[in-house]
């Protein structure tokens, strides 16, 4: 298109969530290059006001279907934390387990029905159908397996019945513990040919120095579930002061807030985990890594995709892992729970205030809680990862601009939409506080 | 016969409904044989704007647009149906109501709310007609199929209007109530096979209020149990804070 151009695509597809992409470029300078957040608003902090703080898993795990298991963990962790309650190992391993599955759900979905088409050159998985019916069929039955998994684990995927403050309503019998295992263990063949599907696939070159964020800790697990927050500029603080990392800020074209560290945007999500923790990895993962060309991460952007598939490969072997030890252990089921509304008293409520941070598909979550000595929500701060992540993506659309203005509007279009597909943003989740003004 | 044409819409949500609809697998390929989808955003590029068989709809309706969107689809499609609570009675989208609304505007938003459009949350048969109803938070899946089938035969489908009691007593649970936690179910329309209770937590009323909660006796079961009215009452405003805007909703 050359120096004046004006690219406005309404209601992005393939995302969870509405936004928009707009860009306008004078005479070769960019006058403005937006990634517009248009989702409804949903008030979730708000609306947790005043409601009790065994309530507070239930209620944002709704913030969003794709991660409602991360947003439970999250929240369960920032109550727990509130109210000084430390999980049993038991608890821990099969939290791990949950958030392992949301993983690699969310990832196959994004991976398969979101990102793949844009790399084949057609407009949804529905062609696919017809042309490449094995590559549909097996993005289906890894998501069901996930599913299957999730169903015996906590009652469903979308939105977990058994998972609450303190561990779990239910425990899984003996038999679901081989069930789940039997599932995941059909799954290696079919991640075996993601990653073999994936590596021969071409993504398009680019690179920025960004900044990225992700759990850190000194031990040798890849933090998903704990850990300090750290940066790819040596940052390290402790979760409870989440804030000095997120700086949020607000911008009048956008309805999610903006972050930044330093005074510089940052990523979040599978490639910058990988950038922070890629030695940790499980060792089946490493080899992934190594065929995809991410040993030591990378900072291409339109890579995350290719990250997220080595992260599924690292999930489902720790997940086989974590199964097994269980299986070695046995469960304890006297550390079932009864909560509900916690009206058998059964966990000691005091006055607190807890915090969250959780790795979920697209990056570190943070939840927030103060309560008073009845547990009932004072305030709550919820910051979801594609928040975090818009800065960025527009700091890329800046970047990436000058190398292909001269294409047709057509390619500069998909090019952009490929750049924030690739971020797998979640807007739902963006938009859990606030709407915006369309920009005409 | 030609495949009915369907369209996916969403609205204020959190898009789980569907997702229950992408988890059914390889058997998601056999809903594909017999509807044709047009329009799905969420996984799709392609668009349509001819009129639909079928539209599906999710999310509740909370801004002057999304009410002018609503009532478009719903003139160019000649079935409309709503799934999950978000949709069916405003799910917890609702509790926002219970709010002033410039008072949590504000406390989410800080100064800068003033631009801010929004209206009270709405269920979507608060705004246009709606053919059929897939109540729960989320939508339980065997009866979307349920659902989907009646469709396609053209006849009506009726939702439960008895208490997830019923359910749960034939699927064995041991009352929440005689365990000592105040649970729902009593008030609750079933369908969902007391999902929720199966797996040792109590009904949280996500499928919406059964139309006579009086003569079901669910006032009888929480006085029967010495149990605060006050704290159901608080409950019920997870998934029914809806209702107050329209009592025959
Ligand atoms: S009804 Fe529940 S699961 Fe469905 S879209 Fe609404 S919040 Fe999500
Ligand atoms: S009150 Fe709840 S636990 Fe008791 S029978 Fe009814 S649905 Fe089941
Ligand atoms: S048991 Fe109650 S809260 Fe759970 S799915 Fe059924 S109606 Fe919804």
């Amino acid at each position: 298109m050359g120096e004046n151009i004006k690219i406005n695509i309404q209601h992005l597809t393939r995302v969870e969530g509405h936004g928009n992409i707009v860009v306008d470029l004078k005479d070769g300078a960019i006058i403005k290059c937006n990634l517009e957040i248009v989702e409804a608003p949903r008030f979730f902090e708000g609306m947790l006001r005043g409601r009790s703080i065994f309530e507070a898993q239930h209620l944002t795990s709704r913030i969003c279907g794709i991660c409602a298991c991360g947003h439970t963990l999250a929240s369960i962790q920032a109550a727990e934390d509130a109210l000084g309650l430390t999980p049993s190992d038991q608890t821990i391993k099969l939290r791990k387990l949950l958030l392992h599955m949301e993983l690699l759900d969310s990832h196959i979905l994004h991976i398969y029905l979101l990102a793949l088409p844009d790399l084949l050159g057609v407009r949804s998985f529905m062609p696919l159908i017809a042309t490449h019916n094995d590559v549909v069929r097996r993005a289906l039955r890894l998501k069901k397996a996930c599913n299957d998994v999730c169903n015996i684990l906590v009652g469903r995927h979308v939105h977990p019945i058994r998972a609450t403050i303190g561990g779990f309503t239910k425990l899984p019998s003996e038999n679901d513990l081989d069930t789940m295992l039997n599932n995941l263990s059909n799954l290696h063949e079919d991640l075996d040919e993601t990653v073999e599907l994936i590596s021969k696939l071409q993504f398009p070159q680019f690179q920025r120095d960004s900044q990225y964020v992700a759990l850190v800790s000194d031990d040798g697990e890849y933090p998903l579930l704990s850990g300090d927050v750290g940066s790819t500029r040596g940052v390290r603080i402790n979760k409870s002061e989440y804030k000095k990392i997120t700086n949020e800020y607000m911008v009048p074209h956008s309805s999610a807030k903006f972050t930044n560290l330093n005074g510089e945007p940052y990523a979040v999500g599978a490639l910058a985990r990988l950038n922070m923790n890629c030695r940790k990895l499980h060792s089946k993962a490493v080899e992934a890594a190594k065929k995809l060309n991410l040993s030591n991460g990378g900072n291409n952007p339109f890579l995350n995709t290719a990250a997220q598939t080595v992260e599924c490969v690292h999930c489902l072997n720790d997940a086989i892992g974590i199964l097994e030890a269980l299986k070695t252990s046995g469960i304890d089921y006297k550390e079932e729970i009864l909560v509900g509304a916690n009206e058998t008293s059964a966990i000691a409520v005091k006055a607190g205030r807890g915090v969250g941070a959780v790795e979920v598909p697209r990056g570190v979550l943070f939840h927030a809680y103060e309560i008073d000595e009845e547990g009932r929500i004072l305030n709550a701060d919820i910051i979801v990862p594609t928040s975090q992540n818009i800065a960025n993506i527009e700091g890329d659309m800046r970047a990436i601009i000058p190398g292909i203005k001269h294409k047709s509007e057509e390619e500069i279009t998909l090019a952009l939409e490929m750049l924030v597909r690739a971020y797998d943003p979640c807007i739902s989740c963006s938009a859990h506080f606030l709407d915006v003004r369309f920009v005409d | 016969m030609a495949r009915p044409k369907a369209a996916f819409f969403d609205f204020s949500c959190c898009e789980g409904c569907q997702l229950q609809i992408a988890n059914f697998g390889e058997s998601l390929l056999d809903i594909l044989n017999v509807i044709e989808v047009v329009e799905f955003r969420e996984i799709m590029s392609e668009k349509y704007d001819g009129t639909l068989d079928v539209a599906i709809i999710e999310g509740s309706i909370n801004t002057p647009r999304a009410v002018e969107r609503i009532k478009a689809i719903r003139a160019r499609s000649k079935t409309l149906v709503a799934i999950g609570a978000c949709a069916t009675t405003g799910g917890v989208n609702g509790i926002k109501n219970v709010f002033p609304l410039d008072e949590i505007a504000g406390y989410v938003y800080g100064g800068n709310f003033r631009d801010y459009e929004t209206i009270q949350t709405m269920a979507v048969h608060q705004v246009v007609r709606v053919d059929y109803f897939v109540h729960g938070c989320p939508i339980y899946p065997p009866e979307f199929v349920a659902v989907l089938k009646a469709l396609l035969m053209a006849i009506p489908y009726d939702v439960p209007d008895y208490p997830v009691c019923v359910e749960c007593k034939l699927n064995g649970n041991v009352c929440m109530y005689d365990r000592g936690v105040s649970c729902l179910g009593p008030v609750t329309r079933a369908g969902c096979n007391s999902w929720c209770i199966n797996n040792d937590n109590i009904c949280y009323g996500c499928r919406g209020m059964v139309s006579n909660p009086n003569e079901t006796g669910a006032i009888d079961v929480i006085k029967q149990y010495g149990l605060s009215i006050e704290r159901i009452v608080n409950k019920l405003e997870m998934y029914n804070k809806c209702r107050e805007l329209n009592p025959h909703g």
